[in-house]
């Protein structure tokens, strides 16, 4: 039996996306979690994967095709069932597969490089990068684009900014949909986090650089620990009803040098390991930023954290991404005087900020979760 | 390894960890944090890609010396040969 691989939908405000490249072709066999195909979206390019085990029958969409969520874009024929015969298609596609480089050989390229291609129309597979490493510079790809352009051509005074404009459009329509829709209530709660930062400082100097944490990530595993005790604020809420997720997928925003953000997730985090999860928020934030999310990876948050510490800001006012029902901000820790005992201390500070839905919750319940988060936040060996 | 060797060792670098960034147009004497709004996270990952190619472990209390790549040309260069 044939089953059909469809364009993923990857947030609640995608509506398209174009298939970049397939990584597979007719034939090739396939097992769940493998990327098999590029897909360009508002969100830059994202790594889709497969969720099951079979043959590649037949790629339906080309590359360059930009098609709705919900197309099928191929035809997979699964694992352990007796070969089907496949309908006569009207048009059928092309049998050669483009030689799609595997994702891991991917031409290596800026986000602003690659919009800059698709801009001059440069076959981005085609160029030899100049840059460390080989990788394109949108640099290579202006030459390739006007090969009689003089080197001492005066060069553009501002930097590409990446897909800025799509992106920006497609914040823009989640943003609306969530005000919109999603009856907000907001509240912050401003903590002493000295004891999180002198034990990220100790256990950081007592271990080696690649197993180094960050502060969000102590914050991050406080949030999950929290959904999990308090399952009305991670999940998700659909057709007039909410559904708590079974799991927690923390999401965090990741900001898009030159504009945008993304919020990719720790899946299951609330049962990882600080050491894991921080490994896997290493990984997501590298992917972000090089245009190498995958489809779950998107889909996935159940609740997001979206961190303003390194921007100088004491308060965030998060907007929920739809269609989850909670949002947790953070502002960057600051010392200030503080009364501990009596006695008025220096002591580092945070302001966490929860955007939540008040389909689902209220005040009442979403003051006593962002208390249990700053209570686990202020208690670090034991996340 | 002279110190234009070492400079372009560490551009090679900071676009590993920091893809979005276009190696043409980094300002040595900028902050990275002032040119690609370089975070926490930024700064760890190069601190890691600094102690796998040049074996140097940078303490956290000494991260504000990888803050320009000018400063890291300064701080490595009396580390490594």
């Amino acid at each position: 039996m044939l089953s059909e691989f469809r364009m993923p939908a990857l947030g609640a405000d995608m509506e398209e996306g174009t298939v970049a490249q397939w990584n597979v072709a007719p034939g090739s066999r396939v097992k769940r979690g493998d990327v098999v195909a590029v897909v360009e979206t508002d969100k830059g390019a994202i790594d889709v994967e497969i969720f099951e085990d079979g043959v590649v029958r037949e790629l339906v969409v080309q590359p360059g095709t930009k098609v709705p969520v919900g197309t099928v874009l191929a035809l997979i024929e699964r694992e352990g069932e007796p070969a089907a015969q496949a309908e006569p298609r009207p048009s059928p596609a092309p049998a050669a597969a483009t030689p799609a480089r595997p994702a891991a050989e991917r031409a290596k390229i800026s986000p602003a490089a690659r919009a800059r291609a698709r801009e001059l129309g440069v076959d981005v597979e085609s160029l030899q990068g100049t840059g460390p490493g080989g990788a394109i510079t949108r640099e290579d790809v202006e030459r390739a684009a006007a090969p009689s352009r003089e080197p001492g051509a005066a060069k553009p005074a501002v930097v590409e900014k990446a897909g800025e404009g799509s992106m920006r459009e497609a914040i823009a329509a989640a943003m609306s949909r969530s005000k919109r829709e999603i009856p907000h209530y907001y509240l912050s709660l401003t903590t002493d986090v000295t004891a999180a930062t002198d034990w990220l400082k100790t256990h950081n100097a007592a271990i080696p650089v690649t197993e180094r944490l960050i502060l969000a990530a102590l914050l991050v595993k406080a949030i999950a620990i929290a959904c999990r005790e308090m399952p009305g604020f991670s999940g998700f809420y659909r057709d007039g009803r909410y559904e708590p997720s079974p799991s927690v997928h923390v999401g965090v925003a990741v900001a898009i040098r030159g504009g945008g953000l993304v919020a990719p997730a720790i899946t299951d985090t609330a049962n990882k390991t600080l050491g894991a999860l921080m490994e896997d928020f290493r990984g997501l934030v590298a992917r972000a930023r090089a245009g190498r999310l995958r489809a779950s990876e998107l889909a996935a948050p159940t609740i997001i954290l979206t961190s303003l510490g390194d921007s100088s800001v004491d308060t965030v006012f998060p907007i929920i991404q739809p269609p989850q029902v909670a949002i947790v901000g953070a502002g960057t820790p600051v010392i200030r005087p503080w009364v501990v005992d009596g006695q008025v201390v220096p002591r580092q500070v945070l302001t966490l900020s929860l955007g939540a839905d008040h389909r689902v919750t209220d005040g009442r319940l979403g003051a006593q979760f962002l208390a249990r988060i700053a209570e686990l936040f202020a208690t670090p060996q034991q996340l | 390894m002279n110190r234009d060797e070492l400079a372009t060792r560490l551009l090679g670098l900071l676009t590993e960890i920091a893809p979005d960034v276009d190696p043409a147009t980094v300002i040595p004497g900028i902050d990275f944090r002032d040119q690609f709004d370089f975070d926490s996270m930024d700064t760890l990952n190069f601190a890691i890609a600094l102690h796998r190619d040049f074996g140097v472990d940078v303490p956290e209390a000494e991260y504000s010396r990888l803050a320009s790549l000018e400063k890291c040309v300064a701080y490595l260069s009396g580390k490594i040969r």
